[in-house]
C-alpha cells in the first residue's frame, strides 16, 4: 500500500532511519555526562555537608549504583517518556524541556523570519546589482553580522534603545512583570495570547521580543544573504537565464521564476543550518536578555553536572534535528521536483 | 460596547478586587505605585523547600520571607552602609517568650497565641516540632546546620501543650539560641505537610519544594523557576511588623550588564549581589550598600600536604609578598574590608582582623632565604571557575608577586562542579584561593570549620594540637566567660603566626537600590523582602 504513496513511505523510512541516531545519542549523552569532571553528590549536598550527608545523597541519586544499573534504569524510565528528574530545577526534566522549548524556539523561529525578510531581498538586490551601493551595503551587514558577537550587539542594543532613548521594554524576559503569562497552549505566547484573544498580553509578549530577535537576526542573515547572493549569481550566469532571456521573457520572470527558484536550494540549506547553530548562540542572548530558554537551562545543568536536565537537553535537541532535516528534506522536493525520493 | 472598552471596565473592575487575585492579566502602569517592588537577582531559585537535597543558596530567601522561625535577630545600623541584623540581639518571631533553666539544658518556648498558618490554623507546638523533627532528620545541610546548635535528634523535641514547646539540650551552648534564628528551623504547617505526605516522602519533601505551608510575612503568588517568583503579602502575619510593600517580584536576569540597566533606568527597586565593580561605579549615582560578610574572610590557602608549605618560612614569605593593597582594589574594587597592616599584639576577640602582614618583598625574600626551599620550586595555584570574578584578578596578582621571591606559580582553572570535591571534600590543592563564611558571628565557629582538622573547609589540611583544644573548649563557652577572649585570642596568635590560610580581605555584600528603602543585610546573604519599603 506504502507504494501508492511515495512520500509518505519515504518520511517512515526517514523516521526508521533516525531510530539507530537516537539511540547512539541516549548512549553518548550518557556516558558523556558521567565522564563529567565533579562529583553531583557533594555539589548538591550543600555548602556545610559532611561525609555521612554526602553519601546520604549519593544513595538519594542512585549514584552509588554501576554504571550498567544506572543506564539500565535510566533506559526503562526513557521507554516510558520519563526524563528523570533535574536535581537543580527539582521537577521533571520533561516539564523543564516543555517550558523552555517553546520559548527558544519562539525566539529563534522570530529571529530567522527577520532575518530571512531581510537578508533574502538584500541578497538578490546584491546579485542583480553586483558593484552597486546595494552590493556594498550587503558585504557590510554581513561582515558586521559575523563580527558581532550576538552577546556584545546584545548589550548594545539594550544600551541604545532602553537605557539612552528608553523606547524598548526592560530587558526582563518573556514578559514584563505586570502581564501574566497567557495560558499554556503551545508554550509560543505570541500564539497562545492570539488563541486567548488577549491582544495586550501579545502587545507585551510581542514588545519583549523585538531587542532579542534583533540581535539574533543579525547574528542569523549574515550567511543567509551570503548565500542568497552566491547562488543568484550563479543562476543568473547560467545557460537557461540565458535562453530565457533571449526567448524575450521578462525581467521579473526571469529573475523569480527561473532564477530564484534555482538558488532555493542552497539559501534553504543554508536556513537549516543557520537554525541549528542559532539555537546554539541562544544561550548568550538568553543571558543578556533573561530569556528563559533551554540554551541557559542546558549550560547550567552541564554547570553543576546535574545528569538528568544535560541528557535530556540532548536527547530533545537531537529530536529537533531529525525532525528539522526531515523538513528541509520535504522542502527539496517542493522546491525542486527532480529530487526524487527513490534517489534516497 | 467595543472590546477595548471592556477590557478597560474588566480593569477597574479588577483594580477593585485585586485581594482576590493574584495578578491581573495586564495592571496599568498607575498601579504599580508603592505596592509592589521588584528585585532582579542573578541567581535562580531552584526550590520553594530549604530543607530538600539540591536546594540552592538562592533558594534560602524562600524560608526568610515565607516561613517564621521561633526567634530572630535584631537590626543595627552599619556606619554608612545602612541596616544590618544584630547577632547580638535576639528577638522573638514566632515565639512570644523563652526561658533557660538554670543549667541551660531546657529551653522552654511560649509560642505566640494569635499565630496562624496561611489557611487559618492555629500554629502549634506540634506544628513546631515536627518542623524541627524534619529538619534533623531530613540529612544534608539543614541537619548539619542544626547540629550546630547542638539539635541532633527528634527526641530533644518535645511539645507539651499547643503553646509550649520545650528543647533538651546534651550541653548548654552559646550557639544554641542564634541557631534558632538561621533559616534552617523553620515552621511549617504540619497538618498540610502530613496531609501531602506519601510513605516514600514522609517529610513531603515533593509537595513543599513546589508549594510552601508556612505562617510567614509572604505567600509565594507565582514560582516560574528560572524567571520569577512573586510574593504576595500575608495580612495576618504576627512575626513582626507588617511589610509595606502587597507584593515583590523577584526577577531573574542572569546578565550583570542587564541588571545594571535595569537598576540605573528605575524599573527596577532592588539590584540584590552586584558585582563589586557595578556597586563601585554605581555609588555615586544610586544607593549603593556594600556591607562586609560578617564572619567571611577570602583567603590564599597554602596545603600543609605540599611539602614546601609545611615550612613556616615559606608561608612567611608568601605572607609578606601578597600585594593586598593591588588584590584589594583590582578583585573587590574597594568594596570590602582590608584585612592587612594590623598590630601583631593582639588586644581583642573580633574577627575577621587585619593580620599584622603587609606587602614588603624584602622581608618576603629574607623569609625564603631562611627556610629549607630558598631556591624556590613550582606550584599551581587553583581557582574555581564559578568565582573567577574575584578569584582571577586576585590570582593573576598573586602570581606575579610570588614570581618575584622564586616561587613559581602556574594558575588552575577548575570548573565550578569539580570544585568542592577537589578543594574541601579531597583537600587536594596545593595552593589555592578559598572564601569559607560562618553563619554564626563567633570567631569559634569560624574556626571550627576552617581551622580544625578533617573539617569541611579547613581546605590546608592543618593541625595543630593547642588549636583543636582551644575550638572544643571556646565553641559552647559562653562569651562573657572569663575564659573565653584569652582561649580566642590564643587561637588569633597560633593561626596567623602559622598561616594555614592567609587572610586577604573582608569581601562585601553589594545591593543597589533605586526607589526602595529599608534594605537590610544578613548572614545568610540574602534577601529580607519584609523590611524593605518603596520610597
Amino acid at each position: 500500500m506504502l507504494t501508492s504513496f511515495p512520500r509518505l513511505r519515504a518520511i517512515l523510512l526517514r523516521l526508521a532511519q533516525a531510530i539507530p541516531v537516537v539511540i547512539g545519542v541516549v548512549v553518548i549523552s550518557f556516558l558523556l555526562t558521567r565522564a563529567l569532571p565533579g562529583d553531583p553528590a557533594v555539589y548538591f549536598a550543600g555548602v556545610a555537608a559532611d561525609e555521612a550527608s554526602i553519601e546520604e545523597t549519593r544513595v538519594a541519586m542512585g549514584l552509588d549504583k554501576s554504571l550498567p544499573v544506572q543506564f539500565v534504569r535510566y533506559v526503562g524510565d526513557l521507554l516510558q517518556g520519563d526524563l528523570g528528574q533535574s536535581l537543580s530545577s527539582g521537577r521533571p526534566v520533561a516539564t523543564d524541556l516543555a517550558n523552555r522549548l517553546p520559548a527558544s524556539l519562539e525566539l529563534t523561529l522570530t529571529a530567522l523570519i527577520l532575518a530571512v525578510v531581510i537578508a533574502v531581498p538584500l541578497g538578490i538586490l546584491a546579485a542583480t546589482r553586483p558593484g552597486t551601493w546595494v552590493d556594498h551595503l550587503c558585504r557590510v551587514v554581513v561582515t558586521a553580522g559575523v563580527s558581532l558577537p550576538t552577546f556584545f550587539t546584545g548589550i548594545l542594543l539594550i544600551y541604545i534603545f532602553y537605557y539612552l532613548m528608553g523606547i524598548a521594554p526592560s530587558p526582563l524576559g518573556r514578559l514584563d512583570f505586570i502581564y501574566l503569562s497567557p495560558d499554556h497552549v503551545t508554550g509560543f505566547y505570541l500564539i497562545d495570547a492570539a488563541l486567548m484573544g488577549d491582544w495586550e498580553t501579545w502587545r507585551g509578549a510581542a514588545k519583549q521580543l523585538v531587542l532579542p530577535a534583533a540581535t539574533l537576526a543579525l547574528f542569523t542573515l549574515a550567511p543567509i544573504a551570503r548565500m542568497t547572493r552566491a547562488a543568484m549569481l550563479t543562476a543568473l550566469s547560467s545557460d537557461y537565464i540565458r535562453t530565457a532571456k533571449a526567448a524575450g521573457l521578462s525581467n521579473g520572470t526571469v529573475l523569480y521564476r527561473y532564477a530564484f527558484r534555482n538558488s532555493l536550494l542552497p539559501v534553504v540549506t543554508t536556513l537549516g543550518m543557520v537554525f541549528s547553530f542559532a539555537l546554539g548562540a541562544n544561550v548568550l542572548v538568553e543571558k543578556v536578555f533573561a530569556w528563559p530558554g533551554i540554551g541557559s537551562y542546558a549550560v547550567e545543568a552541564l554547570v553543576v553536572s546535574d545528569y538528568a536536565a544535560v541528557q535530556g537537553f540532548v536527547l530533545a535537541m537531537a529530536l529537533l534535528f531529525v525532525a528539522l532535516n526531515l523538513v528541509i528534506d520535504l522542502l527539496y522536493t517542493t522546491i525542486d521536483p527532480r529530487i526524487g525520493f527513490g534517489a534516497q | 460596547m467595543t472590546d477595548q472598552t471592556s477590557r478597560r471596565n474588566f480593569l477597574k473592575m479588577g483594580a477593585a478586587g485585586a485581594s482576590m487575585l493574584p495578578f491581573l492579566r495586564a495592571l496599568p502602569a498607575s498601579a504599580q505605585g508603592n505596592d509592589t517592588l521588584v528585585v532582579v537577582t542573578g541567581a535562580t531559585i531552584n526550590s520553594l523547600d530549604l530543607h530538600r537535597t539540591g536546594t540552592n543558596r538562592a533558594s534560602y530567601q524562600v524560608g526568610i520571607n515565607c516561613y517564621d522561625r521561633l526567634l530572630t535577630f535584631g537590626t543595627k545600623e552599619v556606619p554608612g552602609n545602612g541596616l544590618s541584623y544584630d547577632y547580638a540581639v535576639v528577638e522573638p518571631e514566632l515565639a512570644e517568650s523563652w526561658t533557660e533553666s538554670d543549667d541551660g539544658l531546657t529551653l522552654t518556648f511560649k509560642l505566640k497565641p494569635n499565630a496562624t498558618f496561611w489557611d487559618g490554623r492555629k500554629v502549634t507546638a506540634a506544628d513546631v516540632k515536627w518542623s524541627f523533627d524534619r529538619a534533623v532528620s531530613v540529612g544534608g545541610f539543614p541537619s548539619v546546620q542544626m547540629k550546630a546548635g547542638g539539635l541532633e535528634r527528634p527526641e530533644q523535641f518535645i511539645a507539651v501543650d499547643d503553646e509550649t514547646f520545650v528543647i533538651k539540650l546534651d550541653r548548654p551552648s552559646k550557639l544554641t539560641i542564634p541557631d534558632l534564628a538561621v533559616p534552617v528551623p523553620y515552621i511549617i504547617n504540619s497538618v498540610e505537610a502530613l496531609a501531602n505526605a506519601t510513605e516514600d516522602d514522609p517529610w513531603a519533601l515533593d509537595y513543599l519544594h513546589t508549594t510552601p505551608a508556612g505562617s510567614g510575612a509572604y505567600k509565594v503568588a507565582r514560582w516560574n523557576p528560572g524567571e520569577q517568583l512573586v510574593y504576595e503579602r500575608n495580612d495576618d502575619w504576627v512575626g513582626g511588623p507588617l511589610p509595606t510593600a502587597k507584593r515583590v517580584v523577584i526577577r531573574e536576569v542572569s546578565s550583570p550588564a542587564t541588571r545594571r540597566a535595569l537598576i540605573e533606568r528605575g524599573d527596577v527597586q532592588v539590584a540584590f549581589n552586584i558585582p563589586d565593580k557595578d556597586a563601585a561605579e554605581l555609588a555615586d549615582s544610586l544607593d549603593v550598600f556594600s556591607t562586609p560578610v560578617e564572619n567571611c574572610i577570602h583567603c590564599l590557602c597554602p596545603n600543609f600536604s605540599f611539602e614546601p608549605f609545611q615550612d613556616p618560612d615559606v608561608r612567611k614569605a608568601i605572607a609578606y609578598a601578597v600585594p593586598y593593597e593591588d588584590i584589594f582594589q583590582a578583585a573587590a574594587f574597594g568594596r570590602g574590608l582590608p584585612l592587612w597592616g594590623g598590630s601583631e599584639k593582639i588586644t581583642d576577640t573580633a574577627w575577621p582582623r587585619k593580620t599584622q602582614y603587609y606587602t614588603d618583598l624584602d622581608k618576603a625574600r629574607e623569609h625564603m632565604a631562611k627556610s629549607n626551599h630558598a631556591d624556590g620550586f613550582d606550584v599551581p595555584l587553583s581557582i574555581s571557575l564559578d568565582l573567577a570574578s574575584w578569584m582571577e584578578p586576585t590570582a593573576l596578582l598573586i602570581q606575579e608577586a610570588l614570581g618575584k621571591i622564586g616561587i613559581n606559580v602556574t594558575i588552575e582553572k577548575i570548573p565550578g562542579a569539580n570544585w568542592r570535591t577537589a578543594v574541601l571534600v579531597e583537600k587536594r590543592l596545593p595552593l589555592h584561593l578559598e572564601n569559607f563564611g560562618g553563619w554564626l558571628n563567633t570567631p569559634d565557629y569560624y574556626f571550627f570549620w576552617a581551622y580544625k582538622d578533617g573539617h569541611l573547609f579547613n581546605s590546608s589540611n592543618y593541625r595543630n594540637e593547642e588549636i583543636e583544644a582551644l575550638v572544643d573548649a571556646s565553641l559552647h563557652m559562653p562569651m562573657d566567660d572569663p575564659e573565653y577572649a584569652p582561649q580566642i585570642k590564643r587561637m588569633f596568635e597560633i593561626a596567623l603566626d602559622e598561616l594555614p590560610r592567609i587572610p586577604l580581605y573582608q569581601p562585601a555584600l553589594n545591593v543597589a537600590t533605586n526607589g526602595a528603602e529599608g534594605y537590610e543585610f544578613w548572614f545568610h546573604r540574602q534577601l529580607d523582602a519584609r523590611v524593605l519599603k518603596a520610597g
